[in-house]
Parts: structure tokens; sequence; C-alpha cells
């Protein structure tokens, strides 16, 4: 019996002494699996958040049934997906169908193991990178990821043997050859001003006492390092849009024209796989554009000003007191009882990190990043309820003779700028 | 030491079966789908070497832009499955005996190649920065002549497509 208060206590010895033994294979598989989890959570989220914002753009309800506010939509989704009858056309080329999903899938999920979501935290005297490899090419390796994308959607679009694949297939690969030069060199600026290609560099790079006037965006720093990469920012921007084959450059699957492109002949998961590569590819490049641009976990306020630190739990108590508010008046019982119960959880998780310095400091890197990463999704989700498509061969000059010109004179300004400042 | 070469011999084999795959296959997309593989393989050969500025550019130039061009123009050309012909009197009598011959070049030179490769990680060429210095100092005239090769490249394809009007 008089163990019990050792135990206790040995119990986070016992624990920071495994780590460190097996901490280089323990730690890795957890976070991966945490990782895919939340990743493949916030995908289905994702659409549900999607279709919100366009009904509501629209003046309509959007998702209103399944679940109070529509919120258990995506498991009924999920369900479908998973039940749906699973046909595949005659003269399919067999190879180039099964593989496309795979690795469009694959390829995006791929990309969030190199994204740094925080900066490096102690747990146990363990630490660790916040994020799952920390590559000091890590940007590289999110541009040779990218280039392999495009087979997916090209050998969908060409082993399906349909001809509004083979066409949805043929306009993203020419899409993508187009806007990956201006992706790639529109970075150059950002790439010229940190000196690595590590992410998790390039975000510590942005680092001030200014806090949201230290980010490359604005580019101002006490030092005199930085240089406004607002230029490269919206090529960034557009490009990555392309890249992703959202609208106003979501030709491929182009709905009033080819059916839905590339992937017309996929049903059930073979779908579904396809949906989820592309909302993982949304948040990683919005997690891309965030680090390269608007200081990664970085807060918008200067490190000095104290107070700011309790935001994240300033802003979570009102939400969960709103909550409990709407949930109170909701029409069915289900919403009654789920929506206050929920309201009540994020209320006392405000007052819980409030007192609590040691987790408020740990969350402050990931919250300043997924409030930053949402706004972006947010912005994508906004385009999509308000901008018409593009005419392929507007798409294509404005690809070659706009934006590739544009982020070439962004690096020869900001080169010659850093020069200057050499002198 | 051991894992190292483990992965090795199995990024060899892969970009080894890659390459019989791209003789072997009929349809022109499978054959370019295995020459990716034998790029990507490659590029985890360089970064096995600790080089991985190289295999980074090797799956973004090799891997992406070049391979990408190629399955766009079969996908265009609508390419369909090539007919096989059974081995022609030139293959018999001089394709195979060059084969050979270079394989056993190629076999001779590697077994009498006795020099170490310079060790890997901390080389001198480990770090990007390392390597842009060599290119933009010591080989400089080379790096510029191969970009004013490209750009020739590129006015001749300008050229070509412009003759019609």
């Amino acid at each position: 019996l008089h163990h019990d208060a050792d135990f206790a206590g040995g119990g986070s010895e016992a624990v920071s002494e495994i780590l460190a033994k097996y901490g280089f294979l323990i730690v890795p598989i957890v976070k991966v699996a945490i990782l895919v989890f939340v990743v493949l959570t916030l995908d289905a989220y994702l659409t549900w958040l999607e279709r919100k914002v366009i009904a509501h753009i629209q003046a309509r309800w959007g998702p209103y049934r399944v679940g109070p506010h529509g919120l258990l939509q995506p498991l009924a989704d999920g369900v479908k997906f998973i039940l749906k009858e699973d046909p595949m056309p005659t003269g399919v080329d067999k190879k180039a169908y099964f593989f496309a999903p795979f690795l469009t899938l694959m390829l995006a999920l791929t990309s969030l193991a190199v994204i740094p979501f925080g900066p490096d935290i102690t747990i146990f005297g363990y630490t660790t990178n916040f994020g799952i490899a920390d590559v000091n090419i890590s940007l590289l390796v999110l541009f040779a990821i990218t280039a392999l994308g495009v087979y997916g959607i090209a050998l969908a679009g060409w082993g399906s043997n349909s001809k509004y694949s083979l066409l949805g297939g043929l306009r993203s690969s020419a899409q993508m050859i187009s806007y990956e030069l201006a992706l790639t060199l529109s970075v150059v600026g950002v790439l010229l001003i940190a000196g690595d290609f590590s992410l998790k560099h390039i975000v510590e790079k942005q680092a001030g006492d200014l806090g949201l006037l230290s980010w490359n965006i604005v580019g101002l720093s006490k030092g005199g390092g930085g240089f406004t990469q607002i230029i490269g920012c919206i090529c960034f921007f557009i490009a990555a849009i392309a890249e992703t084959n959202r609208v106003p450059f979501d030709l491929p699957e182009a709905e009033s024209e080819l059916v839905a492109g590339f992937h017309t002949e996929y049903a059930s998961m073979k779908f579904a796989m396809f949906f989820i590569g592309e909302y993982t590819s949304m948040i990683a490049v919005s997690s891309l554009f965030t680090i390269l641009f608007f200081g990664g976990w970085l807060s918008p306020f200067p490190a000095s000003w104290i107070l700011t630190h309790y935001l994240p739990s300033v802003m979570l108590v009102p939400l969960g007191l709103w909550v409990i508010f709407d949930g109170i008046r909701y029409e069915t019982i289900f919403g009654r009882l789920i929506l206050p119960g929920v309201g009540m959880v994020f209320t006392l998780l405000g007052v819980a990190l409030f007192f609590s310095p040691t987790v408020n400091e740990l969350i402050q890197g990931p919250f300043w990043f997924f409030a930053k990463v949402g706004a972006v999704l947010f912005f994508y989700i906004w385009m999509r309820a308000t901008l018409p498509r593009f005419r392929y061969d507007q798409l294509m000059d404005f690809g070659w003779k706009f934006l590739l010109p544009v982020s070439i004179a962004n690096v020869v300004l900001t080169s010659a700028v850093i020069m200057w400042r050499m002198k | 030491m051991s894992g190292v070469l483990v992965i090795f011999f199995l990024l060899a084999a892969l970009a080894v079966l890659g390459a019989v795959s791209l003789i072997l296959q009929s349809h022109p997309i499978h054959s370019a789908l295995s020459l990716i593989l034998v790029m990507v393989s490659l590029a985890g050969l360089y970064l096995l070497m600790g080089r991985e500025f190289i295999a980074a550019v090797q799956i973004i130039v090799y891997g992406g832009a070049v391979m990408v061009l190629f399955i766009f123009v079969i996908m265009l050309l609508n390419a369909g499955v090539e007919e096989r012909t059974n081995f022609s009197k030139l293959a018999t009598f001089g394709g195979i005996p060059l084969a050979l011959a270079l394989g056993g070049i190629i076999a001779a030179a590697i077994a009498r190649s006795t020099s170490q490769l310079p060790a890997t990680g901390e080389a001198a060429l480990s770090s990007t920065r390392k390597l842009s210095m060599l290119l933009f100092s010591e080989f400089v005239y080379p790096f510029e002549l191969t970009s004013f090769l490209i750009l020739v490249a590129i006015l001749g394809a300008i050229v070509l497509a412009q003759r019609e009007n």
C-alpha cells in the first residue's frame, strides 16, 4: 500500500524513461495515427462546412436533416459511400483505373507529413517536432508530391474508357503543368528571404517583435531582413487553387460540360478516395500558404503581449455559451439534448484552459495555425460560391501570360532588394 | 549499415524492375508509368546517398514535369497497344551481341574500380547551399551553357508552332 504514492510519481518517470528509449519508434506512430484521424475528420466536416457556407451565401439552409444543423451529415455520407454499389465500366484499363484513386489519396495524405503545425513540444522530457517529419527540404518534398499528383487525375481520366473522363484528365494535366511553374516561382521570394528549404525555419524566420507585421506578406522586421511578398502571395494562392482543381479553375471536373470530369466513371469508395484526396490537398495547400506568407503557427500579436495568450480560452467560452443558447430552443429534442452538451464541453474547456497555463502555452501554436488554415479554407469556399468558371483559353492565357511573368518579376524584385541591402 | 543496404537493394530492385517492365509492356502508358517508377526509385537512391536536393529535383523535374508531358502526349494522340514483332535479323545479329558487349564493358569497369565513393551524409556536396555555390562559381559556364541550350529548344518549339500561320 505504501508504494501507491510512489506509483503516481514514478508513473510519469517510467513514461519518460520508455520515451527516451523507444521514443523514436513510438512517437512517430502515435503522431501518424493522430494526424490521419484528425485530417480525415477535418475532411468530413470540411464538406459539411462547404455545403453550409455555400447554402447560406445563396440564401438556403444547406444540410439540416441529419443531426442538429446537419452535423451528422458527413457520417451519413460516409455510410452511403461504403454501402453503395461499385460498378466498373467495360473496357477500362484495370491497372490505371484501380491505381488512380489510391495514388491520389496516398499522395495527398503524404504531403501532410512534412508540414509543421506548431513549434517543438516537450512531453515527459521528450522533445519532438509538431508534425510527423522534420525534413530540411520539406518545401521541395511538397513540390515533388504536387508534381506526382497529376498522375492520379490523368490516369483516372485515361483509364476509365470514357470521353468525358479523358477530356477531364487531359485538361487537368495541361492545367497542372501550366500552373506548377507559377506555383514554384512564387515561393522563390520567400526562399530568398529565409535562405532555407525547411518550412520550420521559414516560420521561425518570420518571428519578430512586431507580430503580424513581421510575416512575409508584410515583411517588416527589426533587423530589416524581410521584404513584402504580397505579389508572391497572390500568385501562390491563384496557382494553388488551380493545382487543387477548385473553382474558378475546376475545368477538369466542370459538371455542366463533362458530367464530373475525370471521376465520372467512379462510384462508391473509389469516388470517396478522390473526394478525400481533393479535400486533403486543400488542407495541405492552405497549410503551406499559411506557413509561407502568414507566419505559420506564430501569433499575430507581439510576443510581449502576454494577455493575448488567453485568446483561445476567451474565444471558446462565448462560443460554448452561444451553442448552449442556440441548442435550448432547437426544433428537435435530439438537438435540444446534444447542442447544450457540446456547448457545455466548449465552455468548460475554455475555463480549464484559462486556469492551466502550461496547457494554454502548449496550444498557442496549433491554435493560431489552425485558425489561419481555417480562414484560408473559408476563403476557398467563399470563392467557390462567388466566382464563375474560366474558359479554357482564358485559363491558359492567364497562367502563361500573366501569372508566370508576374511571379518571375517578383523573384527579380526580391533579389534586387536583397542585393541592395547587402551593399 | 545493414538497414541502408536493405533499402538500397530494395530501391535498386524496383528501378531494375521498372526498367524491364518499361520494355516489356505493350501499352505506351504502362511503359511511361514504369519509367516513372524508375525515376522515383532513382530519387530514393540519391536520398540514400544524402543528396536530398538532387533527389527532390529528380522527382520534380523527371518524375513530374518530363513524364507528365510524355503521358499527356500519349493521351492526346490516343496511342493504342503496340504490335509486337519477332526478333528481326538486325536485332539477332547486331543488337544482342552489342548489348552483351556493352553489359560486359560496364561490368568490367565496375569490377575494376576499387576506389571508394566519397563518404555519404556530411560530404562536400551534402547541403543544398554548397551545391548552389559550386553551380554558380566553379561550374557557372556549363550551367549557363545548359540554360542557353534549353532557351534554344524553347525558341525552336515556338518557331515550329508559329510556322502554320
